[in-house]
């Protein structure tokens, strides 16, 4: 009878039979722990194979084979006048001035495919360096100068390794008579590999030798300014709205489902949307990053909402009670203590929304943001790409230096996620409020 | 020895003898004892109070008197927290909850049509249970109600009436040298000293309590029972607590709550010492709750 309230009242004790146990519950334990690091290690190990491919096949694009080329810069050819006006030296032939030094460099050349092949060797982009050049110095005219010009993509790709000097001249894209001349340009000196200063400050191009990420990064930056400024006071002012304001009866009940909802729906379906609607109805300008924006906004707003109404309920009452019990109004003690406290919270969903923004691709291609655009956007209302679309239209292009360079777009693209977290991870120290 | 003192004693001792024994049946439900009082500042007439089916307050008429404490005591859910609610219409944020019946501030039906419950709560202040300080300065604390009300003009006026609120509150000298520190920060009984301040800085004309010394020490608990004691010459005080010591030492008219009914109001001496309702008594005597 005493000891009717345990199972087994015999002779051994329940101290006895918990020293029994504990070899067995310490080993489910020890499991329990393996269990959560080995799916930190798949995590991690997943992370790292992404990264580590990424980064070994674009770290190579921030290098850019150039080529020394001494170009006659002779009067006759630039300004036969003398005039020196920015018109006439704006529009004078530099190419076949290239031409000509490529011609004086390897003078055995002859014959008009094997000179087509050998002036292919230079990139498309080095007339326009050298305009640049005569053009902020048109003292330069009638001189011999020396300048580093980028080389043509296949030749990078050569000399980045690429291309196999060994294979059979039908299986490579650089041919023998080249093959010599490059290694020629080589032994005098004349290839280097330098940083790519064009690839951060240049739009996009047909040669992978001059394309760079500035455009879509410019587009993406702006893209992402207007979905901030209207996501963020829309969405926080939807989230305190309903949450601290609107009564709860079935129609903030079918606010809510609505705003789940929308969170769910393929981002695809927004950009048909932002089509129809932002496009044929208001005629907005096609491809510019304020379209983008509004539609990027349409798909951030659900996620900014319900992260800022779970920061919300997480504001403790008592807050709420100590602001009303002393005579503030509802705005007040909203305003000046109930927003402060979820900010934290508030900026999180934000960021998290941001993110999905900024790796969205999917509704920009229905708005035209996925056309080639060789300019770097300079407002909101002129046409761009954006990171993601780059890489996709990067990766979608035949050429073998795009493999690298779309490589580098995703590192940029993982950068600037990057430094938006750690902004966001800033801002939310800086707010964040023990109660 | 003061009347509070011996109504103490008799407690402590567990005298039963020099106490009478009830005259009310445990089945009586009528309100036993002095409802109303000849001057009063609030005075209730047939409170109801529903939440969704749960019919928490049961038809309850109560007068507060000006410059006196009024405790309600009660085991835990007979209503009095929501009764005290009612008094600044804090039952307004609680969804679900209806109030019925008439509460007359100086005469004035605070549940009208017309009355704004945010200079209502400005005349009849509220202190929680857990000390609540806004996570913001201690000058900000203070500072906060009178800045929402446009009680001063300059920032020299607002430092005259935090400092005169903290040293209403007792609280002035612990703190006078960190204003700027997080409100926050302080201990518990700091803490709640401070929600007072805050409280008694916008000169409400009645302070509410509701079980203001739960999360304190005991003397943190003195400390808050002596401002009590103090801010009762210029405020009336209705105060909640589940501490019959407590209610004996700071109060001057004692409800006792029983099941969302108000079983008996006395002056509190009396309540202690002759309760008329055997509920009372049972309380009281620790046989219930």
């Amino acid at each position: 009878m005493t000891n009717s309230t345990h199972a087994q009242p015999d002779s051994v004790s329940s101290f006895a039979r918990i020293q029994a146990g504990m070899a067995r519950r310490r080993a489910a334990e020890q499991r329990f722990k393996m269990l959560g690091r080995i799916a930190v290690g798949i995590g991690l190990l997943f992370l790292i194979v992404l990264l580590g491919s990424i980064v070994s096949k674009g770290y190579t694009a921030f290098w850019q084979t150039q080529m020394r080329i001494d170009v006659m810069l002779s009067a006759d050819e630039i300004d036969p006048e003398g005039t020196r006006k920015a018109e006439t030296l704006r529009k004078a032939d530099y190419s076949s001035l290239i031409k000509q030094s490529m011609r004086e460099m390897f003078p055995d050349v002859s014959g008009r495919r094997d000179r087509f092949a050998l002036y292919g060797l230079v990139s498309n982009g080095a007339a326009f360096d050298l305009r640049d050049r005569v053009m902020a110095d048109p003292s330069l005219i009638g001189t011999k100068v020396s300048l580093w010009v980028p080389a043509d993509d296949d030749v990078d790709m050569l000399m980045k390794g690429h291309i196999d000097r060994d294979a059979a001249e039908g299986d490579r894209r650089i041919k023998d008579n080249a093959l010599g001349w490059i290694e020629k340009l080589e032994a005098d000196g004349r290839l280097e590999m330098r940083f790519n200063v064009d690839f951060f400050t240049k739009g996009d191009s047909r040669d992978p030798e001059l394309a760079g990420i500035r455009g879509a990064l410019m587009g993406t930056i702006f893209t992402l300014m207007v979905t901030l400024a209207l996501s963020f006071p829309l969405g926080v002012a939807a989230a305190v709205y309903l949450e601290e304001f609107a009564p709860k009866n079935k129609w903030t009940d079918l606010i809510e489902v609505n705003i789940n909802n929308l969170a769910a729906v393929p981002s695809i379906v927004f950009g048909l949307l932002g089509l129809a609607v932002f496009i044929n109805v208001f005629e907005l300008p096609r491809s510019a990053p304020l379209l983008g924006g509004l539609v990027l906004t349409l798909m951030t707003l659900p996620t900014i909402i319900i992260a800022s109404r779970a920061a919300l309920k997480s504001v403790p009452p008592s807050i709420r009670d100590a602001a009303l019990g002393i005579g503030a109004s509802p705005m007040q003690a909203t305003l000046f203590h109930v927003i402060p406290l979820a900010l934290p919270g508030m900026l999180t969903g934000t960021i998290i929304g941001m993110a999905q923004a900024l790796g969205e691709t999917a509704p920009l291609l229905m708005i035209g943001m996925v056309a080639f655009i060789a300019d770097v956007p300079q407002g909101v209302f002129d046409p761009s790409t954006a990171l993601p679309v780059q890489i996709y239209l990067w990766a979608d292009s035949p050429e073998r230096a795009y493999v690298e360079r779309t490589s580098a777009a995703i590192m940029v693209l993982l950068a600037f996620l990057a430094l938006m977290n750690l902004v966001a991870v800033l801002l939310r120290k800086r707010f964040e409020r023990r109660w | 020895m003061s009347p509070q003192g011996q109504a103490m004693a008799f407690k402590l001792d567990g005298d039963a003898a020099a106490r009478q024994p009830a005259t009310v049946g445990r089945d009586v439900r009528e309100t036993v004892g002095e409802v109303r009082v000849n001057d009063p500042r609030i005075r209730c007439t047939d409170i109801n109070v529903h939440y969704g089916e749960k019919h928490a307050i049961k038809n309850i008429s109560l007068d507060v008197g000006k410059g006196e404490v009024l405790a309600m005591i009660g085991p835990s859910g007979c209503g009095k927290s929501t009764f005290l609610r009612c008094l600044n219409r804090m039952n307004d944020t609680v969804r679900d909850c209806r109030v019925t019946g008439e509460i007359l501030l100086d005469g004035e039906d605070i549940n009208g049509r017309h009355i704004d419950v945010v200079p209502l709560r400005a005349r009849v202040a509220m202190v929680f249970q857990k000390p609540n300080p806004f996570p913001k300065s201690i000058y900000e604390n203070v500072a906060f109600g009178p800045r929402i009300h446009g009680l001063c003009e300059s920032k020299s006026d607002m430092d005259v009436i935090v400092e005169s609120s903290l040293r209403k509150a007792n609280l002035w000298d612990e703190v006078k040298d960190r204003l700027d520190d997080v409100g926050t920060g302080l201990s518990g009984g700091q803490q709640q000293r401070l929600c007072i301040a805050r409280a008694i800085a916008i000169e409400p004309e009645v302070i509410l309590m509701d079980e203001p010394c739960s999360a304190l020490d005991p003397i943190s608990t003195a400390k808050v029972e002596q401002l009590i004691e103090e801010l009762r010459q210029q405020y009336s005080i209705v105060i909640v607590t589940h501490s019959m010591q407590q209610a004996a030492r700071v109060s001057q008219r004692t409800a006792y709550f029983h099941m969302g009914d108000l079983i008996e109001v006395s002056e509190t001496d009396r309540l202690f010492i002759k309760p008329r309702h055997q509920l009372t008594e049972d309380y009281i005597t620790g046989r219930f709750g």
